[in-house]
């Protein structure tokens, strides 16, 4: 991937096929790292299926949601000197406290990282895509915090869907106008 | 947060309209968003089309939506337009493609037939 916003996107649509109601995307930035949790309330896996699932090649028959994505997440992060792990918790084991973790650490000045990228697209996106789904997304930066919460915006909305071209205009701009870049 | 006040002045002018039941559109884009799709270049392409979709006020009449991995990763990012029993599969897409899909195709009628599969494998 040339972003690590593209990541970002690839791994958050794992969360939506779980069927989870809620994904938060916190990015969490210093001068030297860069942390990234997806966390998702949706159905988990099995520690079977967690134990197999970074290996492209003895997944990809069975695990067709997952595929490459997680591989080439964890292959950004270790390029960097960084790692990733995944913790999740299966709804059928824990019908009340369900869902997954995936935290990756890199490294920013690390010849091999990744720039974020159009991180503002990839937020844009996944709301087009999946409009009933919440997302909280979060960029702890050195000197500023960027947040959106669709539950605010959906709250306003009522029935109007997430989805129209009008919200997500507003979507956009609001974090253009929280990024300060003007992009 | 961007105020509020201007979410809540998209809300009252979305109410006044009829909300288009979902499915009734005349025409749907879907665009590959897996593994695949993304590495190829599927996000700007996906945002083109919303734009161009809201820009041209076809908003009622043509949906935007997402899709996985059809099985076809080489020919990514790969965009389906359906209309009626219709389906033109577009593959190589690029933001400039996805500009000239939705003048020529969505809003002129023509498929442009360079940019689908098949002209892809012949």
């Amino acid at each position: 991937m040339k972003e690590l916003s593209l990541n970002i996107l690839d791994i958050a649509q794992n969360s939506i096929h779980a069927e989870a109601s809620l994904v938060k995307i916190i990015l969490t930035e210093t001068d030297e790292t860069l942390k990234l949790e997806i966390m998702d309330d949706g159905k988990g896996m099995s520690e079977d299926f967690l134990a197999r699932v970074t290996d492209p090649f003895s997944t990809t028959r069975t695990t067709r949601k997952v595929g490459m994505g997680l591989p080439l997440l964890q292959l950004a992060a270790e390029q960097t000197g960084g790692s990733m792990t995944i913790t999740s918790r299966e709804r059928a084991l824990h019908p009340e406290d369900h869902g997954t973790e995936v935290t990756a650490l890199f490294y920013k000045n690390h010849l091999d990282f990744t720039p974020l990228g159009d991180v503002i697209s990839t937020v844009v996106s996944l709301v087009q895509g999946s409009p009933d789904v919440d997302f909280l997304y979060v960029h702890e930066l050195p000197d500023r915090t960027v947040e959106l919460d669709t539950r605010d915006i959906r709250e306003v909305l009522g029935d109007i869907p997430l989805s129209a071209p009008d919200v997500l205009v507003w979507i956009r701009e609001t974090l253009i106008e929280q990024y300060g870049t003007g992009e | 947060m961007k105020s509020l006040e201007e979410l809540k002045a998209i809300r009252d002018r979305m109410q006044n309209k009829v909300v288009l039941r979902e499915g009734a559109a005349e025409k749907r884009i879907v665009v590959g968003m897996a593994t695949c799709g993304i590495a190829a270049g599927a996000r700007p392409v996906l945002n083109t089309f919303v734009e161009e979709i809201a820009n041209r006020g076809l908003t009622g009449s043509v949906e935007v939506s997402q899709t996985g991995c059809i099985g076809m990763c080489r020919f990514e990012p790969i965009v389906e337009v359906f209309e009626g029993d219709q389906r033109v599969t577009y593959v190589h897409v690029n933001p400039a493609k996805a500009k000239e899909i939705v003048e020529k195709h969505i809003v002129g009628g023509e498929p442009i037939v360079d940019y689908t599969i098949g002209a892809a494998e012949k």
